[in-house]
């Protein structure tokens, strides 16, 4: 098949060879919770710290992702949304994947990563389009190169799989970034695009945010093996896992499996420990399944503190950073507010116009019928 | 750390496999050919014409499918243009939405019908959705190919008539031909056209032949002189005036035998070939319907909630005051599809056909 590499690198402990596929023995981390440089460690790979300016870029992204969320959580609050599931806690995995990625590569987003879309550029107003409720979606997948944001679990991995399969085809250099969370892992669809991936041999890297649970239930009724990262030895492809709220060392281990797929090295697989802080949504009551004090033990590894902290005390945070970083935080939410402050008209026209190119006869009719019910709806209206 | 080179475990097919047979580059003019070559030429052709035209499912490649339809296409066209997949048909189904996302026209084969089943979650939350839920802004240009329905004495799972799990998914064309000539010009418009297409397969017409004129088909897809779609529009089957039969894909021979028997009784029986599922041509049915004033819908599916159910229910809708008689279905039985030596008791035939047009209400007009 012309879709394998004429031969597998295997690199590794000779006696071994498959050891490569293997996650490092503990997830990868460079700055420590407290801030500091986190001790040396044996990883299967040289994960190298990001130099001061690239670590100064991605505190600007996680002090904005952390603003967004707040807004976001304030505004659905206010009604002025219909649902918001929010990533507080868990901003460093969906910068990093922005970071990594070219503007010419894919992203393929979960519902929870609206951080990652707006990273990517996308109008805010057009990203909060679905979750306003005005339309499942609102901006225009090719023009950010970033995939709408996916709710039937683990779907979204196998068109992942599809758009790099097209880009290998053509001979492109796209590499494409799937993210999902640890629950999604136990879906058929997740199985069946890690496969696909690694047979097809094409450039996806998956990312997985386990942050502990899917919705009430905790991982470990989802999976026994000995962590997500370790699936990746089943498809024949690496695995390794990361402190999912150190953004160094996503950063290093995400880049470097973004890096090893656009040279051909094919897909990966990457397990990021983090913590979903809030509920699930707004809709959800997280007391009902954990306790106060788990939740206070991860307050310490905040992904934004810990790098605040690194950053500060090697002194590479001036006051014009933190001023310039809180006045682009403070920016989006204006926006945010704003845009989701005015009023928006959702056209009924739009429910026939776009399920076919060209709408059936059968549709154009219902589209009729429905144009005159409102008409006849506005006559009586003006009448009273 | 110390690197060494593995030979993988899963190579090229092996070699040996039997010499290229005068393929599809080479037919031309007036052929005999089945509905299954019909199938097969459509989509050689497309692929010679648009680099972005792929198939791939399971067996597809060094075999040519379990029922040869993708035969020869590996060896024309090349292991990235017609390939098989790992066995996993959300798999085959999600890649392909993928592709079709990133600028290629995928033409996917599900095995059987009732293997199509593992993606129904592609197929109807994604494939289905996709142009409606981005307004419009992407498009899925993919085929979805399934052999589907019984008569060929298959065993349980690979009989189903699955089309109405389709229809009743908006967003999905839905195609089904009937006719060697059908086949291949209903596949190339599947493929040809911005939306996604489920394109059902009667199998047990894989292997009848009629003779059709190649170059004729083929210049319907001239460049510059394309020939209408076939989607969204019925085909009047045969001619008649006293009752009207509707029908489709793996029916259609039943409805047109007992035709055939009825005019030898002296009754004239006009056949409609519906071959387009969704969109569906209220048109050229109601139309058929209210020349005679008698209508019977004929489908091998479980009648419940049916295609059969909803042309009935469109035809009453459009044609009361012209039909002399209720409309009757002639359906499967609302049973799961019998195993081979029973399967005769279930398939809709002539004979209840025909007794369901002799209780047409003839007494009374
Ligand atoms: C196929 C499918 N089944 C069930 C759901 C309902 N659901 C939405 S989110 C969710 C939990 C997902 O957990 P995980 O994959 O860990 O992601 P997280 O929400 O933690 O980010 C469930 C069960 C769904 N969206 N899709
Ligand atoms: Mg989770």
């Amino acid at each position: 098949m012309t879709n394998h590499p004429e031969f597998i690198e295997y690199t590794g402990n000779a006696d071994c060879p498959e050891s490569y596929l293997l996650p490092s023995a503990t997830p990868v981390q460079l700055i420590a919770p407290d801030g500091s440089a986190a001790p040396d460690a044996d990883y299967k790979e040289t994960y190298n710290l990001p130099d001061p300016h690239t670590l100064v870029d991605g505190y600007e992204r996680l002090v904005v992702g952390r603003r967004i969320n707040d807004q976001a959580n304030a505004l659905v609050r206010q009604g002025r949304m219909a649902v918001y599931p929010s990533s507080t806690g868990q901003e460093a995995c969906q910068v990093a994947a922005d970071m990594c990625l070219r503007a010419g590569d894919w992203l393929f987003p979960t519902y929870r990563d609206t951080v990652a879309v707006l990273g990517r550029g996308v109008d805010p107003m057009e990203a909060f389009e679905s979750l306003r409720g005005d339309w499942h979606s609102g901006f225009d997948p090719h023009r950010y190169n970033t995939a709408l944001p996916t709710t039937p679990l683990a779907t979204q991995l196998l068109h992942a799989v599809g758009v790099a399969h097209a880009a290998k085809l053509r001979g492109e250099d796209t590499v494409v970034l799937a993210l999902c969370g640890d629950g999604s892992t136990s879906e058929g669809d997740f199985h069946e695009a890690l496969n696909f991936a690694a047979v097809f041999h094409v450039p996806v890297v998956f990312l997985i945010q386990n942050n502990q649970y899917a919705i009430s239930v905790p991982l470990i009724h989802q999976s026994v093996a000995p962590s997500l990262a370790h699936k990746a030895v089943g498809y024949g492809m690496p695995g390794e896992r990361v402190d999912g709220n150190d953004l160094a060392a996503l950063l290093a281990v995400v880049g470097h499996a973004v890096e090893r797929a656009r040279n051909g090295g094919g897909p990966a697989l990457v397990e990021a420990h983090t913590y979903r802080m809030e509920s699930h949504t707004n809709a959800d009551d997280a007391t009902r399944y954990r306790t106060p004090e788990e939740v206070a033990q991860w307050v310490p590894k905040d992904p934004l503190l810990r790098l605040e902290k690194y950053l500060r005390d090697a002194g590479r945070l001036a006051a014009a950073d933190t001023a310039r970083i809180s006045a682009a935080a403070e920016a989006i939410a204006k926006v945010l507010r704003d845009g989701l402050n005015a009023e928006t008209v959702a056209d009924p026209a739009d429910l026939f116009a776009h399920v076919y190119a060209e709408p059936t006869p059968q549709l154009r009719e219902q589209a009729r019928q429905l144009s005159d019910e409102l008409a006849a709806a506005s006559l009586e209206g003006a009448h009273q | 750390m110390t690197t060494m080179a593995h030979q993988p475990t899963s190579g090229p097919a092996p070699a040996g496999r039997p010499a290229a047979e005068p393929v599809h580059a080479e037919l031309s003019g007036v052929q005999a050919i089945t509905f299954a070559k019909a199938l097969t030429l459509a989509m050689a052709d497309a692929m010679a014409a648009d680099g972005s035209v792929l198939v791939f499912g399971e067996d597809v490649g060094t075999l040519g499918g379990v029922f040869r339809v993708t035969d020869g296409l590996t060896r024309r066209f090349g292991e990235d243009r017609c390939f098989d997949t790992p066995l996993a048909e959300s798999g085959i189904v999600g890649m392909a939405t993928g592709m079709a996302v990133n600028g290629m026209k995928p033409v996917v084969e599900m095995q059987f019908d009732a293997f199509a089943y593992p993606a129904f979650e592609q197929i109807t939350s994604h494939v289905a959705k996709m142009g409606n839920r981005t307004k419009g802004r992407v498009r899925l240009p993919l085929v979805i190919r399934i052999p589907y329905a019984g008569g060929i004495g298959g065993v349980e799972h690979h009989c189903d008539s699955s089309e109405a799990y389709y229809v009743h998914t908006p967003g999905l064309t839905v195609l089904t031909p009937s006719t060697v000539t059908d086949a291949y010009i209903m596949l190339r418009d599947a493929i040809a056209s911005p939306d996604p297409v489920v394109f059902m397969e009667p199998k047990k017409l894989y292997f009848s032949k009629d003779t059709v004129d190649l170059d004729a088909l083929r210049a319907r897809y001239d460049a510059g002189s394309p020939a209408p779609s076939s989607i969204g529009r019925a085909a009047i089957a045969r001619e008649g005036t006293d009752a009207t039969l509707i029908s489709y894909g793996p029916s259609m021979a039943a409805a047109l035998a007992a035709a055939e028997t009825a005019a030898a009784e002296g009754r004239s029986l006009q056949v409609v070939d519906v071959r387009s599922l969704v969109p569906y041509d209220d048109e050229t049915i109601s139309a058929a319907v209210r020349s005679t004033g008698r209508a019977v819908v004929i489908a091998e599916a479980p009648g419940f909630a049916s295609m059969a159910s909803e042309i009935a229910a469109r035809i009453q809708e459009r044609c009361f005051h012209s039909l002399a008689a209720p409309v009757l279905r002639v359906t499967g039985f609302d049973i799961p599809y019998p195993a081979p030596r029973l399967e005769k008791h279930y398939l809709p035939g002539v004979d209840r056909i025909l007794d369901a047009v002799d209780s047409l209400q003839w007494e009374e007009s």
